[in-house]
């Protein structure tokens, strides 16, 4: 019993870190109606800064989000000005078809800077008090793990306030739900495009700081990170921005019970097979009542 | 507007009719004849490597081109071809046997494959194919992960010239098919699938039977086109073809010819092997940054690749010539010559 406990804190620990990683997909999928294959690859320059404050700096891991959000936000700003913007003004089928190809050419791009910038190695920060954790009856609850868990509820509710009660953040839910209107209303949906991209960025570089001591930071985690917030997305039903954490949640359970009963190595399998299922079978996701 | 001195200009214009084939003609000679001339294994290695990517070009082309269905997948097309080939073709089975079972392997599972995926419309079906192809990777990693390698005998009469012409002949014959295809009957019907599909389906068109045919060609290629690659390297790691290096390769070469038309893959295929092999020898890592640079700008500014880019220079001349100084100027009259 206490070994099926585990499992499962170790499922929803991991989850949750697919939960924010997921996040900033479904907003940009939401808003922007693109998809951002190099979305990934925003994860792995996300846990490169995070790595840098780490080694360079000293910095705590938790202290590095400081440091690590902003300039992730600024990337996704300049990202967005350089290249997304030609990308967002397309229509309907041409649209998501061409932000496909672009994105897969940029998660090219920047996988393989790193590659250059930061070689190859395998990275990963562990601090001084990563051993350390809770144990409740038998259940062991690393303080790094526990903490992650926090900053990602934390960081849910202040997008969902942020989106609900804020002017920019209504904006960009009112730019989601019928853009043309939006623009009549004197919304200038450009800049809410831009920050709703920055936003995503920051989102992703949030799970690459958690990527850097959790797994492993390697410029070629991009892919892994892209499917991963991929099945999340359409397990929370696309349009679902903050369903994207309960689904996360269910995949990382899902992966962490497979990993243990089935076999450790089929483990990858599993997500994506539920997720070509969901696709196939329930396309408007599982969290969506129709 | 004046009509143009006809006369004048057909005297030193060549007869337009013999042009294509005439161009086929003196392409295929060179691929032939040059490669014995010079007779050095890095050249035969660049022909080879060309002939193949005209091939993944092709073959992607007739999925993502013609029927408007883009896939991500494709590397799980070139690498079940590759690995049922070589398997066959290790266990003693010969190599054009093993080829041809690879390919219509490769086909028969895109068809099981395709028939629930495309259910899926746009998005779905690009990030779909990504899965499929990713689940293949990692089942095949976890099941084969140990090198292949040919057996000493085999490598004691290895002949490089032998793998090109097998794959100077693939690429002949996928775009002599894509030739084809395109001036079959059921083009009309795939194409229409790409322009649009609900008016498609009004207009009476099968449109999963038509997505289906051009997924099952450009299955039959891909995996032919893997089932090549493994006649050729002498060792690899069996997940290997399976990585999305192999779409990405297959999906640039089509963009970057221009995508939509046969002799789109074969500009595109030379082009970027060439292009690629010149700067892997000087610049190990940059290459791929170069080409994901090239390829987004030929996505967003130039989505008719390279063919578009020269015929816009070829207007440009000979509007030139025509007009005379005063009508040097691009003039939005005239874009819809």
């Amino acid at each position: 019993m206490s070994a099926f406990m585990q499992t499962l804190v170790w499922g929803i620990f991991a989850g949750a870190i697919y939960g924010i990683a997921a996040m900033g997909l479904a907003l940009v999928f939401g808003v922007l109606k693109i998809l951002n294959i190099a979305h990934g690859e925003l994860v792995m320059l996300g846990g490169y800064v995070g790595f840098w404050a780490f080694t360079a700096l000293g910095w705590d891991p938790f202290l590095a989000l400081i440091l690590v959000i902003p300039a992730t936000f600024v990337l996704g700003i300049v990202l967005d000005r350089v290249i997304y913007r030609y990308v967002v003004r397309l229509w309907g089928e041409e649209k998501i078809k061409n932000s496909l190809l672009v994105s897969f050419g940029l998660g090219l791009v920047l996988s393989n800077l790193a590659q250059w910038v930061f070689t190859g190695d395998e990275r990963s920060v562990q601090p001084s008090y990563a051993g350390q954790g809770l144990d409740v009856y038998g259940v062991l609850m690393p303080y790094t793990r526990l903490a992650t868990l926090g900053i990602v509820l934390v960081v849910t509710v202040a997008l969902h306030l942020f989106l609900r009660k804020t002017y920019p953040g209504k904006a960009i839910l009112a730019t989601a739900e019928d853009y043309e209107s939006a623009e009549l209303a004197g919304i200038n949906i450009d800049r809410v495009y831009m920050l709703t991209f920055a936003l995503s960025a920051a989102l992703a570089g949030i799970a690459g700081q958690f990527v850097t001591f959790t797994y492993a930071l390697a410029p070629s985690i991009g892919m892994f990170w892209t499917l991963k917030a991929m099945i999340v997305i359409v397990l929370a039903g696309t349009g679902s921005i903050l369903g994207a954490l309960p689904a996360g949640l269910v995949l990382g359970v899902v992966e962490a019970l497979s990993g243990a009963y089935l076999a450790q190595t089929y483990k990858e399998l599993v997500g994506l097979v539920i997720f070509l299922l969901v696709v196939i079978i329930r396309p408007q996701g599982l969290f969506v009542r129709k | 507007m004046k009509t143009p001195a006809g006369g004048q200009l057909s005297l030193w214009k060549p007869s337009r009719r013999w042009s294509g084939p005439g161009l086929i003609v003196v392409v295929l000679a060179f691929a032939i004849v040059f490669p014995q001339q010079i007779a050095q294994d890095n050249i035969w290695n660049l022909f080879f490597l060309m002939s193949l990517g005209i091939t993944m070009g092709q073959s992607w082309n007739m999925l993502g081109g013609f029927a408007g269905q883009t896939s991500l997948g494709h590397a799980g097309f070139f690498g079940i071809g590759a690995l049922v080939t070589r398997t066959l073709w290790l266990h003693g089975t010969p190599f054009i046997l093993a080829l041809v079972v690879g390919g219509v392997a490769t086909a028969t599972f895109a068809m099981i494959i395709g028939a629930p995926t495309f259910r899926l419309r746009g998005a779905y079906f690009a990030i779909g194919t990504l899965a499929v192809a990713e689940v293949l990777r990692i089942t095949v990693a976890q099941n084969r992960p140990f090198i292949s390698t040919m057996p000493g005998d085999m490598i004691a009469s290895y002949s490089l010239p032998a793998r090109y012409w097998v794959a100077l002949a693939l690429a002949v014959v996928t775009t002599g098919a894509a030739y084809l295809l395109l001036r079959s009957r059921w083009s009309l019907g795939i194409l229409g699938v790409r322009e649009d599909e609900e008016a498609a389906q009004a207009s009476g068109v099968h449109v999963l039977r038509h997505k289906l045919l051009a997924l099952a060609l450009s299955a039959l290629f891909m995996g032919l086109a893997g089932g090549v690659f493994a006649f050729k390297q002498i060792s690899y790691y069996p997940e290997a073809p399976f990585l999305p290096t192999f779409t990405f390769e297959a999906m640039m070469i089509a963009y970057i010819g221009g995508v939509g038309t046969v002799a789109g893959p074969v500009i595109g295929g030379a082009f970027f092997v060439f292009v690629r092999e010149r700067l892997a020898a000087n610049l190990t890592d940059v290459h791929q940054v170069i080409f994901g640079v090239l390829f987004i700008l030929v996505v967003l500014i130039f989505p008719g690749g390279l063919l578009e880019i020269w015929e816009r220079l070829r207007r440009l001349a000979t509007r030139r010539q025509q007009g005379g100084p005063r009508a040097s100027g691009p003039s939005p009259e005239e874009e819809g010559l």
